[in-house]
């Protein structure tokens, strides 16, 4: 047997897009009018670049000379399979082959700005969040490549002297009928080049699809390198002579370092220096130990002496806070939305169904804790980083740096997940990162500083989930017909928001609800007494309300005799959309079929839970049972969706199993502040779902032309509502407040 | 002066011997296939072979693997099983961000040396010391049974 090590050549997919690359395909090509600053590339680098790229009519699509695809990513891949999507996209209006298009991610450039999250921000901004990649990219990517094939089909039209239209394109060839002429494009690169670009491009009809929605021919991108160790993650990019860093964080939050002895960290073999890190109200920041290997900055750190002043810090724990919001959630709110007249008490024979809800702060706590490479050096900054806020990390960076955005360049990497964690309005692990690299260099050190929180870091310096109070009030008439819904949110909002301004974020999925209720209050509470910080986590302000509203629902149904399907079907008149996912699941799970009873007095029961997010419609029917002893679990899950065109049948399932898997974690976790300090600090004291609780799945995806959706994120809300809906069935018991825990009062 | 090997080659290191297998992986060896993930032993995401069997070098001091044989992500394609396991995950289009997956394979592959044809029950034994965050689960699982039946009809 050969023992040799096979070593892979390291993918990281994103090392062909420095600054000077991107404009140098731009130089081979046509399209923009592209600026140079002086000093970030010169003529001779241009000429000899463009080289390496023999045609890139704008900024997405590049075709070198062996004819293979590269597509330029303005979008982060973390898992969700943005890469794959895109490259679908392209080969599609391309007509070539999957296997010759490869994705590398852009760099942090404001020509790459999201199309989706510049609308909502009112400005231009670089990011990958809010599911918006495929629906962003459906018309912009299509249209660059079906561009470039024009070119393409252009250029062999005027060798041949024949009509463009008389010419098709079958993988990567341009074809002739008539003459029986052939011609790939990689001997058209050249003349393409040459060519105007064309406007107004005609995209294909959904009927020549052929790669778009199809089972077979679209694999991932990224699954080769992701199964045998190439690819190349921030954790583990390396340059020469770099240092990694490990930071001390101040144990309760917002402290600050009061002094430091570093002697012993110093005396170990292999620090090789002792930064401080000033925290301010974006960072943490601590005290940092640099080594050239990670164990013994990890050492070091251990073995720093550090007096922390308090005085800034939080001081209160969770109980402080849920106690405040409770007392919030009894007050009235700014209204978020209202229509209609809230009924105060339920008409003769009605049902008023009304409940608190608590959920916890969470830690999105992706495999890969956060790290940020920065490589400074003179008037340039380098950062190699999983990045999903691009351009809001090259401001922060430049501004700490005393910098024009244009000396920092963003190199993005893949992302061992994220979650929603590395799209950060305060750039907080890269700001501390930058940070540290500007105080070493202050301090002499000139080397490239990777800063890698340990998973304890990554847990307790993190930035969480809300938590939230919800006070839930809904009245029924008698025949049980849901009249008035009164909803108040209490949480600290996604972004700073204005005194007194609705942040939607907050309060999504319940302002615009799936259902037809006539009478509508939603208000919240956006308080800013306590500084925790917090962030959007996948599926953003569903992940608090889905569970809310879904559960209340099933409470509704039980307790006015109607089956939780036909309940919402009754209020899904105005909602067609909707209405059709959630008669898919209940026929796929055979809703009206009762389930086998379980062995051993075990009992089982489905529960279905459905929530529109991000422009997808999704709903989950769990399979659980509850065992005697009160524990359950997940058996099977069916899921129906609607997400608009199905880009790539495949990836959207595999995100509806991720999608429920972490939202089903949000039963067994929680993040628990004690005066200032985090409880929780690892895997052991903050469950995550396993293996051994990993239900079946079964997807079904409703055939749709509409101009597609996300799924990075929909799957989520359903999950954990749907579960306790059927455990909620079975026990008589709602569940109001989270984490559930792995087991619950069977009578 | 400890001695091992690492994917067949000879290693020497005389540095910290509790320094975790790990660190001497990726930042001395630089094998950085193998991930670090919890430190702690409890995602599975270090997970190589030390002497055929699977286990987590985030805990392991280098200074045990004195005279052992190492083994890692990047010679698993060189291993029958490995590369049956390899191809499964592709087929099965098994990884999403792909962080856990170096050591899902290496468990995956530790379960069906010793297991060639795992039950349900036994790939949730051997492999829910494994987080993925995607929660990849049920994919790592079909792979698995896939790579089992591959194994059968090979041998």
């Amino acid at each position: 047997m050969k023992r040799n090590s096979t070593r892979h050549e390291p993918h990281d997919g994103f090392v062909g897009l420095s600054r000077r690359q991107f404009l140098g395909g731009m130089g081979a090509a046509l399209t923009l009018a592209v600026s140079l600053k002086s000093g970030i590339a010169n003529a001779a680098s241009l000429a000899s670049e463009a080289a390496a790229d023999a045609f890139a009519p704008n900024a997405f699509i590049r075709i070198d000379e062996a004819g293979k695809v590269t597509v330029v990513s303005s979008y982060l891949e973390m898992g969700q399979g943005t890469f794959t999507g895109l490259a679908t996209l392209a080969a599609e209006e391309l007509d070539v082959p999957m296997r010759d298009v490869s994705v590398v991610g852009s760099p942090a450039d404001l020509r790459y700005a999201n199309p989706i999250l510049e609308a909502v921000f009112g400005r231009p901004v670089q990011g990958t969040g809010g599911s918006t990649a495929m629906a962003g990219a459906w018309n912009q990517m299509r249209e660059a490549a079906a561009t470039a094939r024009q070119m393409l089909v252009n250029a062999a039209a005027r060798r041949w002297q024949v009509e463009p239209a008389s010419l098709s394109v079958t993988d990567g060839v341009v074809v002739h009928e008539a003459s029986g002429q052939r011609i790939a494009y990689r001997d058209l690169l050249a003349d393409a080049a040459e060519l105007p670009v064309p406007e107004n491009v005609q995209l294909k009809s959904p009927d020549d699809f052929r790669l778009i929605g199809a089972e077979q021919g679209t694999p991932r991108v990224d699954v080769p390198a992701k199964t045998n160790g190439s690819a190349i993650f921030t954790q583990d990019k390396k340059l020469p002579g770099m240092l990694v860093a490990v930071i001390a964080h101040p144990p309760k939050l917002w402290g600050k370092v009061q002094s430091v002895d570093s002697s012993q960290a110093e005396a170990i073999p292999g620090v090789v220096a002792v930064v401080e890190v000033p925290g301010d109200d974006k960072i943490q920041g601590g005290v940092a130990v640099l080594a050239h290997n990670t164990w013994v900055a990890r050492q070091g750190r251990g073995a720093l002496k550090i007096t922390w002043d308090d005085s800034q810090a939080l001081t209160v724990g969770s109980e402080a806070i849920l106690s405040a919001f409770r007392d919030l959630a009894e007050q009235p709110g700014i209204v978020a939305e209202a229509r209609g007249t809230l009924l105060d008490d339920a008409p003769e024979g009605g049902t008023v169904i009304e409940a608190v809800y608590e959920q916890p702060y969470l830690a999105h706590s992706a495999m890969e804790p956060m790290n940020c490479l920065v490589d400074l050096q003179g008037d340039r900054c380098d950062i190699y980083n999983g990045e999903q806020w691009h351009t809001g990390d090259q401001s922060a960076a430049a501004e700490i740096l005393g910098f024009e955005t244009e000396q920092v360049s963003i190199h993005q990497l893949y992302a061992g997940g994220s979650f929603g964690r590395r799209a950060n309005a305060r750039s907080d692990y890269v700001r501390e990162a930058v940070t540290l690299a500007r105080t070493a260099r202050d301090q002499g050190i000139e080397a490239p500083i990777k800063l890698v929180w340990m998973r304890e870091d990554d847990m307790r310096a993190t930035q969480y989930r809300p938590l939230t109070v919800q006070k839930s009030r809904m009245v029924l008439d008698d025949a049980g017909k849901l009249l008035s819904w009164h909803w108040r949110i209490v949480g600290q909002s996604f972004m700073e928001m204005p005194e007194g301004a609705v942040d939607d974020s907050l309060v999504e999925g319940a302002k615009e609800m799936d259902y037809d209720v006539p009478n509508l209050r939603v208000e919240q509470h956006n308080p800013t007494t306590f500084p925790v910080p917090v962030v959007w986590l996948r599926s953003v302000g569903h992940t608090h309300t889905a569970f809310v509203g879904e559960t209340q629902i099933d409470e509704a149904a039980r307790a006015t005799g109607q089956d939780p399907y036909q309940f919402r079907r009754s209020m899904l008149g105005n909602n067609p959309r909707a209405l059709a996912v959630l008669d898919l699941v209940a026929e796929k799970s055979n809703w009206d079929t009762p389930l086998p009873e379980g062995e051993n007095g075990e009992r089982r029961h489905r529960g279905m839970a459905l929530r529109t997010s991000f422009g997808t419609v999704v709903a989950h029917v769990a399979e659980v049972t509850l065992h005697t002893d009160g524990s359950y679990v997940v058996d099977r899950v069916v899921t129906a969706i609607d997400c608009g065109v199905a880009i790539n049948p495949d990836v959207i399932r595999a995100q509806m199993e991720g999608g429920f898997g972490f939202g089903l974690s949000f039963l067994r976790q929680g993040i628990v502040f004690e005066a200032g300090s985090v409880v929780q600090s690892n895997f052991n004291d903050y469950p995550v779902m396993r293996m051994n609780a990993t239900p079946q799945f079964d997807v079904h995806i409703v055939p749709s032309s509409n101009a597609p959706s996300g799924v990075g994120e929909p799957g989520v809300p359903p999950a954990a509502p749907a579960v306790a809906n059927a455990l909620a069935a079975m026990t008589g018991h709602a569940y109001h407040s989270l984490p559930l825990g792995g087991s619950v009062a069977t009578s | 002066m400890i001695t091992f090997t690492v994917n067949g080659s000879s290693h020497a290191f005389d540095g910290d011997p509790n320094m975790p297998l790990l660190w001497y992986l990726r930042d001395e060896a630089d094998l950085t296939g193998t991930k670090f993930g919890c430190g702690i032993a409890m995602c599975g995401a270090c997970t190589v072979h030390i002497d055929g069997r699977p286990v987590r070098s985030c805990l392991t001091p280098v200074a045990s693997v004195d005279g052992r044989s190492v083994e890692t992500i990047e010679t698993a394609e060189n291993h029958p099983i490995g590369k049956l396991v390899q191809q499964a995950w592709v087929e099965g289009q098994v990884p999403q961000c792909g962080y856990c997956q170096s050591g899902q394979i290496m468990s995956a592959v530790a379960l069906l040396k010793t297991k060639p044809s795992p039950t349900d029950d036994d790939i949730d034994a051997a492999m829910s010391g494994n987080i993925c965050r995607c929660a990849t689960y049920p994919r790592i699982r079909a792979a698995i049974h896939s790579a089992a039946e591959k194994l059968a009809y090979e041998a």
